[in-house]
């Protein structure tokens, strides 16, 4: 899996998981892709540097699609395409 | 002997119906409500059914309410928390002089870490005046926290003004509302507060549990690290009993909230004018501004600690200023910061009712009071007088 570095991208949604401890950005994925539509984008912002590798590969696993990351200078933003369309 | 209680800005004692509803998660339903069986599902939906309830006290929606096991450690994390959020954004705290030492130590310590904390004065009422926080402010301020209700003067602050100017300003607003929440109505939306703390043993639920309210989106750093309870924002297995009964406490505070009221505030008035009767004795805090069953006074040429010691003597349980600075047999500080002489804030009691207390423990503890403080006075070295009357005169307070 390799990390894609990629500038601001329009997102459907956002969930906001900055100072949450992990692994809540592994359980916000999950809930939060839940409640999207296929084809749509999920933004993720978190602090957790161990979310570098921990949201590709769960897009690997899963079979979503990992767009990208940005890093700014308190956080990351992870954008996550959901599958099937 | 019988026992008046009149300390329940110390503590509250246990309502039976909240005894009930925590007893099942001390026996049978004792799960860890991470684990994924029953028994945990069962604690689990305990800590959201609570967590729904103590929202409702505060008209919060329950994902804001992240329970804590303190007043205390819910000040801290506010403060804490926030100020390190935001301080890239700024380093400038803003506290009053009224607040409890939980929200003070912790802006003490955040000095020592770099940040820049203002500490309101307020008046002789115990207010922080509106102009006083607006010339305050300044670029750099990230953070206001100012105290809803004051355990010690009794005195409400006019929140919703200051947090209207905060959030003008775009500066998060957090108040301590641990002597207030269960005493008088709260609306987190109508106040427009970002935070707030509220601690269950003060409305006859257990010691051990409490919360903080954050608005929806706000951003918090932890203060406790670990894992995800309480959404990744406050580690540590639940304590379940004392969550499920702070809920059952939120949710009878909240029924009863304004039969408690009126029936407090003759029984306070009654209290108020009975102890005034003693010649040198002062209301302290705002006459009209204060909690429903809060009576504090300050009585000259007596020492508050003897006074107590008398009053418990023949049953009656009172304190003198904050449980910290009664301990430490210190001024209060937030009576000096009210402009009363600290010889002066020695004498001071405080008498906080609850809806147990009868017309006869107030008529008991007024008729008691009155004996007590005239033979204390007696053997005071100060009977005489301090020496002048300026002392005394300044101890009524000036707006």
């Amino acid at each position: 899996m390799t990390l894609k570095f990629v500038e601001d991208l329009k997102a459907d949604v956002t969930a906001d998981i900055v100072y949450m401890m992990c692994p809540m950005h592994l359980l916000k994925l999950e809930e939060m892709m839940k409640t999207i539509e296929p084809g749509q984008v999920l933004e993720i912002l978190t602090d957790y540097d161990g979310a570098l590798e921990d949201i590709p590969a769960w897009c690997e696993k899963t079979g979503n699609e990992f767009l990208g990351v940005k890093e700014t200078e308190d956080f990351f933003k992870f954008y996550i395409k959901r599958k099937g369309r | 002997m019988q026992v008046r209680y009149f300390d329940h800005a110390g503590t509250t004692p246990l309502d039976p119906a909240v005894l009930e509803a925590m007893m099942p998660y001390l026996r049978e339903s004792f799960g860890n409500p991470m684990s994924i069986y029953e028994l945990g599902g069962r604690a689990s939906a305990a800590v959201q059914e609570a967590r729904a309830d103590v929202a409702a006290l505060i008209n919060a929606r329950p994902s804001g309410v992240i329970f804590t096991a303190s007043g205390a450690e819910s000040n801290n994390f506010a403060l804490r928390g926030i100020a390190l959020a935001r301080q890239n954004e700024g380093k400038h705290i803003i506290v009053s002089k009224a607040e409890h030492h939980s929200v003070l130590n912790s802006a003490r310590f955040l000095e020592k870490q770099g940040f820049i904390v203002t500490y309101l004065p307020i008046d002789g009422y115990g207010m922080v005046e509106p102009e006083t926080l607006g010339k305050a402010i300044t670029k750099e301020t990230v953070l206001i926290s100012i105290i809803l209700a004051s355990p010690e003067v009794g005195t409400i602050q006019p929140i919703r003004e200051l947090a209207k100017m905060a959030k003008e300003k775009g500066i998060i607003f957090h108040t301590d509302a641990v002597a207030a929440a269960g005493q008088i109505p709260i609306d987190v939306k109508e106040l427009g507060v970002d935070l707030l703390s509220l601690s269950a043993h003060q409305f006859y639920g257990p010691k051990g549990a409490a919360a903080l309210y954050v608005r929806e989106g706000l951003r918090i750093v932890p203060l406790i690290y670990g894992g995800i309870q309480e959404g990744g924002r406050r580690a540590g297995t639940e304590n379940v009993p004392a969550i499920a009964g702070m809920g059952k406490a939120a949710a009878i505070a909240r029924e009863r909230l304004s039969h408690r009221i009126e029936y407090l505030r003759p029984l306070r008035d009654r209290l108020i004018e009975g102890v005034k009767k003693t010649d040198n004795v002062y209301l302290t805090g705002h006459p009209a501004e204060r909690l429903p069953g809060h009576a504090s006074f300050t009585v000259e040429f007596v020492e508050g600690e003897a006074m107590l010691l008398m009053m418990a003597a023949k049953g009656i349980y009172a304190a003198s200023g904050s449980a910290c600075s009664s301990k430490a047999l210190k001024s209060s500080p937030v009576l000096l910061s009210m402009g009363i002489p600290s010889s002066v804030a020695q004498g001071s009691i405080v008498f906080s009712l609850g809806h147990e207390n009868s017309t006869d423990d107030v008529e008991y503890a007024i008729t008691e009071f009155s004996v007590i403080a005239k033979k204390l006075r007696e053997i005071s070295p100060y009977r005489g007088g301090w020496g002048g009357v300026e002392e005394a005169e300044k101890c009524i307070p000036k707006k």
